[in-house]
């Protein structure tokens, strides 16, 4: 067809010796580890993958053990609840962070991030200190009198949903806010003019238009929340979760073909997630 | 109408202080108690710098800081280089295979850190790559990649095309267009994307656990484990630490956005 | 106007979606003002970037002072670009923008410099030198992006839209001042607008564009006294399109016929014959109406309405079979005919254009 000159050659040739190390690394750091782990997943319990291995579902299979199916509940009931609880405070703060005015709204984003740049770990200590038993908490609630005993926070199912939304509320706030602050609100203005209440106009015009947002911030939520691994043991209490199954697996059970077996599953989910979401019409979902 | 709009006004500044309040009051509790006197990390027992001074005369403290500080730097700096160098030649061209490569790049974002960990350590294992510092570069690169790649990415192509065009219907070799024109217009976003990744580096447990060395050890890890027996205040301090490193890196980032912004985006 | 320095040789591109030019050529001269005109899509920015070198055709060649550029990239040619957008490096003051092509071409720094404050003073900039591109407003930055494109010397300057993204007023003006700046300098310029009334007002040649082909390429007397097409017609400037079958061709006038009446046209150009379907095309300005009827002609009508319209009174009315005409009168509104009145249609011969008329334009 076109003919093609010297000139858009040479571009192209430059633009692909600049994929180049980016390519590489997908495919030995990122590519080749996954297939790695699909391929041990499917060969018996106790040996390596290898080329020319017999593959057997037997991994999978054992995955519907009754106790393994109730820890993926518990994970995925957890990330069901943390999206919930995201979006009910993450909702309202970015619509009144993108409606605030100019100047408050870029100091607002600056505090909305820097949680996010910092050390997850860090952050959910901070909460086990103020939690403890003998800690801030209890002891400002002692000293209203509204308990004699100290309340035992840490371990409870409260206690780790709390950190959960903590550290994943931001990944709902930002992309809520960046909804309502691309919406056109003389749409609103014009249903308050037809006639709807300041509250049927939020249903009928501003819910549906930030729909993209909301469902962006579910999925950045819900996906990480099923995966998440130190949290619970961080905060105490028998909750077991998939990440602490695999873990197990790995490190205590050394049983890497079920542990791999696992994490497939774990991806699967994760992509399964993702894919509906991009199926639905949903945004790419970048970073911020 | 008067009387509606002052309701509002009330009621959206106390619920966003509210949150932000939720939001730091942990990390103020971290900084507050890392200058407990006393042992204990839930009551106070009076102020003392004491646990900063046992740190610094920790030397394996020392090591872990020294270790961080290493790793965070070369992979923040490779992804850099290599999240920088892909954006540039996918943002415009049309290489075949360019979605897949892009795909698979930014893929970790999506994955579970802790899949991704033990995937390391098996082919890692599998392979006869050591661990430790080596593997902790790889692989901290490896989830770095997208964060400046995206960056880049989406501001260059947010960027006018006539602007490069410009350049060489003015004379410049695509070379020369690279060096002039579009390096020094991403250099704001490769800069933030490389803090990020500074920050993705520093606060990574999951990975580091599964592909570092007995020998090895980082500050996020030595917390960690600090932390899975309980927590002190010398995990407090060497947190407050950690917490101050990367205020500093998000200070001077947004410092930097914000004067370039100045220069290329002000009004008269 | 004699020395040809640009030359376009049946140029085709196709983008992969259908053909976006085919088989364009064209001359261009030294110091000559050509602007392709038409609507969004025509190609004509294509057309411009091919010149450039930032896009390659399929097919064709583009010969620049007799040497064949069309494989060379666009810094190796000596044209130069004012983009739609501007297009100023954001990162750079006014004066590096306007050094750039100086200094990537190795000029030393002094004559850079001379020239840089040359090219300000041309285009009446020099007090903002060291202003950053974001601190000026749009006429200024436009301003800029002509003394960057001029400062290079280039052998011909191309102009994409450069004034679409000023308001009316600053508009006119610029037009002045580029036709100005274009005669001093006595650079060559292929210039690219969607606005008839800016094609006529600055050019020497205008080519119009439509579905990637010349539709008529000419001056603009040719093209708005004598348009070639239906399209090139209804394009610039209003106009109302008679179509009739010729009845009588003497050499000088033909008369034609249709539904409505006949009416007469010159036909000193236009090659006529008897029996003939022709379309004749009568600018609004020059279309008459009479009260009486007029030698030459039979086209009553019947008047819709007459509009005040700031020096003269619009008459619009209906042909016999309900065409709808305007014609733009020189009556006081007080004089002007009233709606229902019956009115007589009639133009002088020489200013009405037999369309696809065989003996002009090339």
């Amino acid at each position: 067809m076109a003919r093609n000159t010297a000139l858009r050659r040479s571009d192209e040739r430059r633009n692909a010796l600049f994929v180049l190390p980016m390519a590489l690394f997908a495919v030995v750091l990122v590519a080749l580890p996954l297939v790695y782990v699909l391929g041990t997943s499917l060969v018996e319990s106790g040996q390596d993958f290898t080329f020319g291995a017999a593959f057997t579902l037997d991994n999978y299979k054992k995955l519907l053990r009754a106790d393994y199916l109730k820890v993926f509940l518990n994970s995925i009931q957890l990330a069901l609840y943390t999206t919930l609880v995201s979006l009910i405070i993450g909702y309202p703060f970015g619509y009144f962070m993108a409606r605030a005015g100019r100047r408050w709204k870029a100091l607002l984003m600056m505090l909305v991030i820097i949680p996010f740049w910092t050390s997850a770990l860090v952050r959910i200590y901070g909460w086990k200190i103020l939690l403890q038993a003998n800690g801030p908490i209890n002891a400002v609630l002692r000293g209203l009198g509204l308990i004699d005993k100290n309340i035992k926070f840490l371990g409870s199912y409260g206690s780790v949903l709390l950190a959960m939304v903590y550290c994943m509320i931001s990944f709902m706030i930002l992309p809520c806010h960046s909804a309502v602050d691309k919406m056109d609100f003389t749409l609103v203005e014009a249903a308050r003019d037809l006639g709807s209440n300041p509250a049927r106009a939020f249903v009928d015009v501003t819910l549906p238009l930030t729909m993209p947002g909301i469902l962006a911030g579910c999925v950045l939520v819900f996906v990480p929340s099923v995966g998440i691994f130190y949290l619970a043991d961080i905060m105490g209490g028998g909750l077991v979760l998939v990440g602490n199954l695999i873990r197990d697996q790995l490190l205590k059970v050394r049983d890497w073909n079920t542990g791999s077996a696992m994490s497939m599953v774990l991806i699967i989910m994760s992509a399964g997630v993702y894919l509906l979401y991009r199926r639905s019409g949903g945004d790419d979902l970048g970073v911020f | 109408m008067a009387r509606r709009k002052k309701k509002r006004k009330i009621f959206s500044p106390i619920y966003m202080t509210l949150v932000l309040i939720v939001l730091y009051l942990p990390i103020l509790m971290v900084i507050i108690y890392s200058f407990n006197a006393g042992r204990s990390i839930g009551a106070w027992q009076g102020f003392s710098t004491n646990w900063y001074t046992r740190l610094f005369n920790n030397a394996l403290m020392g090591d872990a800081l020294k270790n961080s500080l290493i790793l965070a730097g070369l992979s923040a700096g490779l992804a850099g280089v290599i999240g920088t160098l892909g954006a540039i030649g996918l943002a415009h061209g049309h290489i075949r295979g360019g979605n897949a490569i892009e795909s698979l790049a930014t893929l970790p974002m999506m994955i579970p850190e802790l899949v991704l960990g033990m995937a390391y350590l098996a082919v890692f294992t599998a392979v006869g790559v050591k661990l430790g510092m080596t593997a902790l570069v790889l692989t901290h690169t490896a989830f770095c990649v997208p964060y400046v790649f995206i960056n880049v990415k989406s501001r260059l192509v947010g960027m006018d095309p006539a602007i490069e065009e410009a350049a060489r219907d003015l004379g410049a070799s695509p070379m020369r267009v690279l060096r002039d024109i579009t390096i020094p217009l991403i250099m704001p976003a490769v800069i933030s994307g490389m803090m990020l990744a500074v920050a993705m580096s520093l606060d990574d447990v999951v990975i580091s656990f599964f592909v570092t060395s007995a020998e090895t050890t980082t500050l996020p890890l030595k917390i960690y484990t600090g932390l899975r027996s309980g927590g002190t205040p010398e995990i407090n301090a060497l947190s407050t630490l950690m917490l101050a490193l990367i205020f500093v890196l998000v200070g001077l980032s947004q410092l930097m956005r914000a004067r370039s912004d100045k220069k290329l985006y002000s009004s008269k | 106007m004699q020395e040809v320095l640009l030359s376009l040789k049946n140029i085709s591109k196709n983008f992969g979606e259908g053909d976006v030019l085919s088989g364009v050529s064209l001359d261009v001269h030294k110091g000559e003002f050509v602007t392709l005109l038409g609507s969004s899509g025509c190609g004509k920015t294509t057309t411009l970037r091919i010149i450039s070198g930032l896009e390659t055709p399929d097919s064709g060649e583009v010969i620049l002072n007799g040497q064949d550029m069309t494989d060379l990239p666009p810094e190796k040619r000596p044209v130069n670009t004012v983009f739609q957008s501007y297009a100023l490096f954001p990162h750079m003051n006014v004066e590096k923008n306007v050094a750039y092509g100086l200094k990537v071409r190795g000029m030393d720094k002094k004559a850079a410099a001379d020239r840089v404050a040359q090219m300000l003073e041309l285009v009446q900039m020099s007090e903002y030198a060291k202003r950053m591109p974001s601190q000026l407003s749009g006429g200024q930055r436009q301003r800029i992006a002509i003394a960057r494109a001029l400062a290079p010397q280039p052998q011909l300057l191309l102009l994409d839209e450069p004034l679409g993204a000023l308001d009316l007023q600053l508009r006119r003006q610029m037009q002045i001042e580029l036709k100005r700046l274009q005669k001093k300098l006595g650079i060559t310029f292929v210039y690219i607008t969607h606005d008839q009334e800016e094609a006529i007002n600055m050019s020497d040649r205008i080519a119009v564009m439509r579905g990637g082909k010349f539709e008529q390429l000419g001056t603009p007397e040719e093209i708005y006294d004598r348009p070639k097409t239906r399209y090139v017609a209804q394009f610039i400037g209003r106009s109302t399109i008679l179509t009739g079958r010729v009845v009588l061709a003497d050499g000088s006038l033909a008369v034609v016929e249709n539904e409505n009446g006949s009416f007469t046209v010159d036909a000193d150009y236009a090659k006529m014959t008897v029996g003939e379907m022709c379309d004749i095309c009568v600018r609004t300005e020059r279309m008459r109406v009479s009260r009486t009827p007029v030698e030459g002609f039979s086209l009553p009508a019947t008047v819709r309405e007459a509009r005040y319209a700031g020096g003269s009174v619009m008459v619009y009315v209906n042909l016999a079979d309900g065409t709808e005409v305007a014609a733009e009168c020189g009556f006081r509104m007080a004089d002007a005919p009233k709606a229902g009145d019956t009115v007589y249609m009639h133009w002088n011969p020489a200013q009405a254009a037999v369309i696809g008329g065989a003996s002009y334009g090339a």
